[in-house]
């Protein structure tokens, strides 16, 4: 797929398998909490309306990365829960897995959330969030019609978003 | 699965995408030479090129994030280290390196050995309080803003303007960390 010229991204896309969509759905958040992207590929059940789900998702993560970094065993600070962290500190979490599905996330230091919910089979996923992050910067970040800050309307960045999640193991 | 390592200037250098360093050059003096006729007022057009950077700096931070797979940094200097070793190398094909640390290790500046925008620019003596490349202070303030700093980032010598070299300083006022936006009665 030469569609990035010369640049390199890496990981190099895996060649999409037949398969239907593997992952049930992805979330991009920046870091005011503004959801740039949702997409979903198969998600039977919705229990709230999509604002409230934006917000219960980036809360969720929020809290979870305050809570991982304050509990880390190895960590010397002994700050208290809920005192706002700057980037550089506290460790990241990365996934976690319930018996029906995965969710796996990695943040950006600059505030750039992926989330993206899988089977809960998938292996671990770093290196397929990393290439995402390329990809918002191929698609997104260097398109100079998007406002930054805003949700993401890119019908590019979506077809290839979800050929590579098509790919995805 | 090996630890993602970060990779240096050079070699992120050589995988991304180039343009002739001329054209880079004269293209910008063309848009600095258009702001002059545009606003007139050499303040003017040093506030604008500085906006200018911070428009692309909000953006650059997440390609150079992308490309450079640098951790974050754990404190000021690291910062400063990596934008001259590795952010310069990446944009600009140009080292800096980093000098004149307070004692608290807050401000710092960078001595570009080379400034590519520069080559083949005099300033006529109607310019004479033009910052030319004022478009690169507002690019490192923009990026390091979106990575929760507050920075103020001035030239203290600029060879167009008679002084022996270029120098950036970057001051750090302030680290904003992140903080929970939703209100709790939304």
């Amino acid at each position: 797929m030469q569609f990035f010229g010369g640049s390199e991204i890496s990981p190099s896309p895996p060649v999409p398998t037949a398969s239907g969509n593997n992952a049930h759905m992805m979330y991009i958040f920046n870091r005011n909490g503004v959801c740039l992207l949702y997409r979903e590929w198969n998600r039977p059940l919705r229990t709230l309306d999509s604002n409230q789900d934006h917000k219960l998702m980036f809360g969720l993560l929020f809290s979870l990365k305050s809570l991982t970094a304050k509990m880390d065993p190895s960590s010397t600070e002994k700050g208290n829960l809920g005192v706002p962290q700057l980037p550089g500190q506290g460790c990241s979490f990365h996934s976690f897995r319930t018996n029906t599905y995965k969710l796996s996330f990695m943040e950006s230091p600059s505030g750039i959330k992926i989330i993206l919910v899988t089977h809960p089979n998938a292996s671990d996923l770093k290196e397929s969030l990393k290439y995402i992050y390329n990809l918002y910067v191929e698609y997104v970040v260097k398109n100079p019609l998007y406002t930054p800050g805003t949700p993401i309307r890119s019908e590019l960045f979506n077809t290839t978003l979800d050929q590579y999640v098509r790919g995805l193991g | 699965m090996a630890p993602a390592v970060p990779r240096s200037g050079d070699a992120i250098f050589a995988n991304v995408e180039r343009v002739n360093a001329e054209l880079f050059t004269l293209t910008y003096g063309a848009i600095v030479r258009q702001l002059l006729t545009d606003l007139e007022e050499v303040e003017e057009v040093n506030k604008q090129l500085d906006q200018m950077g911070y428009n692309i700096g909000i953006r650059l931070i997440d390609e150079f994030l992308a490309k450079s797979n640098v951790t974050r940094c754990v404190d000021f200097r690291e910062t400063a280290e990596v934008i001259a070793k590795v952010g310069f190398k990446m944009f600009l094909g140009v080292t800096a390196s980093v000098t004149n640390w307070d004692t608290e290790g807050t401000c710092c500046s960078l001595i570009l050995d080379d400034n590519p925008l520069v080559d083949f620019v005099e300033l006529p003596d109607t310019c004479q309080g033009l910052y030319y490349c004022n478009i690169l202070s507002g690019v490192v303030r923009g990026a390091l803003e979106m990575v929760s700093m507050k920075t103020e980032v001035t030239w203290v010598r600029d060879m167009l303007r008679g002084d022996d070299a270029f120098e950036l300083q970057v001051k750090l006022l302030k680290q904003v960390p992140e903080e929970y936006p939703y209100k709790d009665d939304e």
